[in-house]
């Protein structure tokens, strides 16, 4: 079997990371608890024909693609395959609200075009012309490790040879305000930089969009080497560690072994007790990361663990807004990912320095 | 009607999210589809809707769209002609 490497990146989140140049040298902090993105110039990258249709989803995963495009040198690829948790929810909303307010009369055709979750897909498809197998994952918070585990198999497999591969999702107005009904988003605003020593349930919203060109051929300027990805709809919380332990084992390598545990902790008090079975754990005396006060909770969030593992192994640098703990680990080799979302939807991905 | 084709502009650019383009842009004799504002087929069907919901015009026959639709003048004479609200 081939081995998978992550050769290009492109990233847009709530912090600066659409140039690949920079790596979280500027941390934006914010006082509230829905977090924007840091938009890039859209006009620069989409014409505006083209981008007058485009829901904010869409424009951020066409862009971030083309970001990690151009840095791998590539104007087409075999395959486009991507996970979102919600799709296009501005314009669902935008639609369900029109047919509710018209009475179901004057429907646009506009927003219900781009209200599917697979349109991000397929405009990358579109504008870069590629006829490839195009699949959208919808997996709630494994969305973008669904996408991940079936390029990683097509790649394996030399069914393909390059796939851009990507978690998008954008914030809706109205899919928000039922989140802070029902308190998954924390009823009050919070400084991100105090979110995740928060003691009431409920998190912060976000959105973005982080793509990734995966290939079986090294480039130089390759990333890391992804070993493998692994999901769980459910599980009790009791099995966590013995889980990770035969995933672990199963990749012939053990707790000692990982440099770097990059961990999902999103601030909710009910919840993040399963990263700290981790953290306090097996994993206490590893180097431990955590990144959703940079970046809010949503479904692909994951995504942007996973461009932070690529950073961290590609520039051997942790900057200080992301370190849990104060251990300093020397030649950062293997990463660990764990990531849930109220307890369901677990993934474990392992990356290595290439 | 100088004050109906300006509110046709207005929700045009609005409706139709010509984000980059200017009331002033829009003259009342450009050709909306084409070499002009370069309108497209969903954008006609959005004009469709906004004549049904704004001004009470039902147009039943696609044709006649691509009539109504030339230009502001054409669209505002029409509108001012058969407007039920």
């Amino acid at each position: 079997m081939e081995e998978v490497y992550i050769n290009s990146i492109g990233s847009i989140s709530a912090q600066k990371t659409f140039d690949n140049n920079d790596f979280l040298e500027e941390i934006t902090t914010y006082e509230d608890n829905i977090l924007p993105v840091i938009d890039p110039n859209y006009k620069e990258y989409i014409p505006p024909a083209a981008a007058r249709r485009m829901a904010k989803g869409i424009k951020m995963g066409v862009v971030a693609s083309k970001i990690a495009l151009e840095e791998a040198g590539l104007a087409n690829v075999d395959a486009i395959i991507t996970g979102t948790g919600m799709g296009c929810v501005r314009d669902s909303e935008k639609f369900v609200t029109a047919i509710l307010d018209n009475n179901e009369q004057f429907l646009t055709p506009t927003s219900f075009i781009q209200s599917t979750h697979n349109t991000v897909a397929g405009q990358i498809a579109l504008g870069i012309g590629c006829k490839g197998y195009n699949f959208t994952y919808v997996h709630s918070s494994v969305s973008f490790e669904s996408a991940l585990i079936d390029a990683i198999m097509q790649l394996q497999l030399r069914e393909a040879e390059n796939i851009l591969v990507g978690g998008v999702d954008e914030s809706g107005e109205h899919t928000n305000a039922i989140h802070k009904l029902i308190q998954y988003i924390k009823p009050e605003k919070i400084n991100t930089n105090k979110l995740l020593q928060s003691k009431t349930g409920g998190t912060v919203f976000g959105e973005g969009a982080n793509f990734f060109v995966l290939s079986n051929i090294k480039q130089d300027s390759s990333y890391a080497q992804v070993i493998d990805v692994k999901t769980f709809n459910t599980m009790a919380k009791s099995d966590l560690v013995s889980n990770l332990e035969a995933y672990l084992k199963g990749n012939n390598l053990s707790v000692a072994d990982i440099d770097v545990l990059i961990s999902g902790n999103n601030g909710d008090i009910d919840y993040d007790s399963y990263y700290a079975d981790l953290t306090n754990g097996p994993f206490k005396n590893t180097q431990q990361v955590v990144y959703k006060h940079l970046s809010g909770e949503f479904n692909t969030a994951s995504a942007f663990g996973f461009w932070l593992g690529a950073k961290i192994l590609k520039s051997q640098h942790i900057p200080k807004a992301i370190a849990l703990n104060a251990i300093k680990t020397k030649g950062l080799r293997i990463v660990l990912l764990y990531n849930q979302y109220r307890g369901k939807n677990h993934s474990f991905t392992l990356l290595r320095q290439c | 009607m100088s004050d109906l084709k300006q509110e046709l502009k207005e929700k045009i650019i609005t409706q139709l999210n010509l984000e980059d383009i200017a009331i002033e842009e829009i003259a009342d004799n450009d050709p909306l589809f084409g070499d002009g504002l370069g309108l497209d087929s969903i954008d006609a069907l959005e004009l469709i809707v906004m004549l049904d919901k704004d001004y009470g015009i039902k147009l039943t026959d696609p044709k006649e769209g691509k009539k109504i639709f030339e230009s502001i003048e054409i669209m505002a004479n029409y509108i001012a002609a058969h407007r039920t609200k």
